[in-house]
């Protein structure tokens, strides 16, 4: 009897264990295989010319800027969006029907499927609202795509603020707005950056809702307006991998090491971000 | 003989609170005198800490709150004729638990001012002495004022959030069972603030603890279940009540 249970006790370790590997190996294979191949092709002139030879040689730069353009697009576009209506479902809208009701649409919203989003940006932005295939269809397709994460991120570290705090401000004479502007906010803007960097670092690497909104296979120079098309690494690396024939397997790999460098980044400043404010905060 | 400092500062007629379909205060009415401690006592459920947060509208924001009945204060009615951001700097609070804002002593009180207009350097440092002061809390802190509020101990906090509240100069202060998590002499000092506050302020006291209304409190008013039953001089609510469920409450023989 006891035996059974320590048999039992190890093959459930074992189990688990097994579970977690599945799950962590494919990253390192992914992120080793990527770094191995890819390391070689990155070079100065890789990161700062334009593509040459139908892509067969020179950089990758007009990609990064217009990826850049894009992460820079969503963020001014859906940063304060995202905040504002949380802020309101937060600390204004009573619970009612109509809040009910957005709950639900947020939450589907997160699950509609990406390409379904640059459909959507295709029909409203380029062509309905006459914006043209264009950095600001882009952005706007992508800041829509990250709205409902940033808004549940946001809420999430709005009501994290202690109901406590809002109270003493207004027992103080504070008005709402002053309550939510000079308490709630600071206390909340770490999560809510955190959650914000995090969303708009998935849209950095989408496709699909850049495909039909603002994404070019190749630009002879870089965009000067918000209504010109640029390329994007995601959309580039597409490109590269599927419509040029013969290409060097390095220059894919590359493209795609410094497409998963600049998530990273974004993603370790969100972690630092919530790291150094978890760090400083008090409550 | 009319006293001039016994005029009515408050006046709450025929008041029902209700939070959805749970009626937590009964036709309650009764007169807050200026200048005077009025100690609310009742046992758990009695009401107490719902007509306080009803007295500065800090029910407002709850869905399911709704009452009838009226509330003045200086004859202006709060529901009615005043915004509730203008009424609560008037009627200043002091919660159960100690509730410093995450920031330094100094923004603790200076919060208030700020709000309000006050930005010069000179004015805040003046009111951030005072106030300490009044809170028998200065000479704890005078030399660390950029320290994180939330450092001080329970009851320096109590103080320094007494402190904050009389920084907006709000003419009455709730307190909502004060006293609650201190222990005996920071419960003292607080005591001792409030009997020289009453200078220039008229304050209520909510409390668990009969001993402490019987000890600062002029008058005294018992809740029992919603009910208002009884409000008088505290020495005769502790010596000669008129009802028995007062005596009974005062006398510990049950709540």
């Amino acid at each position: 009897m006891k035996l059974d249970a320590r048999l039992t006790e190890k093959v459930v370790f074992f189990l688990l264990l097994l579970a977690t590997l599945v799950i962590v190996v494919p990253v390192f294979l992914i992120a080793g295989l990527i770094v191995k191949n890819g390391f070689a092709a990155l070079s100065w002139e890789f990161l700062t010319q334009s593509p040459r030879l139908g892509m067969r040689a020179g950089g990758i730069f007009p990609a990064i800027v217009g990826t850049m353009y894009l992460v820079f697009g969503t963020a001014v576009f859906a940063l304060p969006a995202g905040i504002f209506a949380a802020v309101y479902l937060c600390e204004y809208a009573k619970e009612s029907r109509l809040t009910r009701i957005i709950d639900v649409a947020i939450v589907n919203l997160a699950g509609v499927p990406s390409v379904v989003y640059g459909l959507f940006g295709l029909g409203l932005f380029v062509v309905f609202l006459k914006f043209g295939t264009s950095i600001l269809s882009g952005s706007l397709t992508l800041a829509i795509m990250s709205l409902p994460v940033i808004v549940t991120a946001s809420r999430e570290a709005l009501n994290s603020v202690p109901q406590s705090f809002r109270e003493v401000s207004l027992a103080l004479g504070a008005t709402r707005w002053q309550t939510i502007s000079r308490v709630v906010l600071p206390n909340a803007l770490p999560g809510i950056i955190t959650g914000a960097i995090l969303a708009i670092s998935r849209a950095a690497g989408e496709t699909a809702p850049i495909l039909f909104t603002v994404a070019a296979f190749y630009l002879p120079r870089l965009p000067q307006t918000l209504f010109d098309q640029c390329m994007a690494l995601p959309y580039h690396l597409y490109v590269i991998s599927t419509q040029v024939p013969n290409l060097k397997p390095h220059i894919q790999y590359g493209t795609t090491l410094v497409l998963i460098l600049m998530i990273l980044i974004m993603n370790l400043t969100a972690v630092f971000i919530r790291a150094h404010f978890r760090k400083k905060k008090q409550w | 003989m009319v006293d001039e400092t016994s005029k009515d500062k408050l006046v709450v007629k025929d008041l029902n609170v209700r939070y959805g379909t749970k009626e937590v205060l009964r036709q309650i009415s009764f007169a807050v005198r200026s200048n005077e401690i009025l100690g609310i006592i009742g046992p758990a459920n009695s009401g107490k800490t719902s007509l306080l947060r009803t007295l500065n509208r800090l029910n407002d924001n709850d869905a399911a709150f709704s009452m009838s009945g009226t509330v003045t204060l200086d004859g202006q009615d709060i529901y009615k004729k005043m915004a509730p951001h203008t009424l609560r700097r008037k009627m200043g609070i002091i919660f159960a638990l100690p509730t410093p804002l995450p920031l330094s002593i100094y923004e603790n009180i200076a919060y208030g001012p700020k709000l309000h207009g006050t930005r010069n350097k000179t004015a805040l440092n003046e009111i951030i002495e005072r106030t300490l002061r009044a809170s028998f809390l200065w000479d704890e802190v005078k030399d660390r004022l950029d320290m994180p509020a939330m450092k001080l101990s329970g009851g320096q906090q109590q103080r320094l959030c007494i402190a904050r509240t009389l920084a907006v100069e709000p003419e009455i202060i709730l307190y909502d069972e004060p006293c609650s998590g201190l222990d005996p002499i920071s419960t003292a000092k607080v005591e001792e603030a409030m009997t020289l506050l009453t200078k220039q302020f008229t304050q209520i006291l909510v409390t668990n603890n009969t001993k402490q209304a019987a000890r600062v409190s002029d008058r005294t008013a018992f809740f029992l279940t919603g009910e208002l039953v009884e409000i008088d001089e505290t020495q005769r609510i502790f010596t000669v009540p008129c009802d028995q469920r007062t005596e009974d409450y005062v006398s510990g023989r049950f709540g």
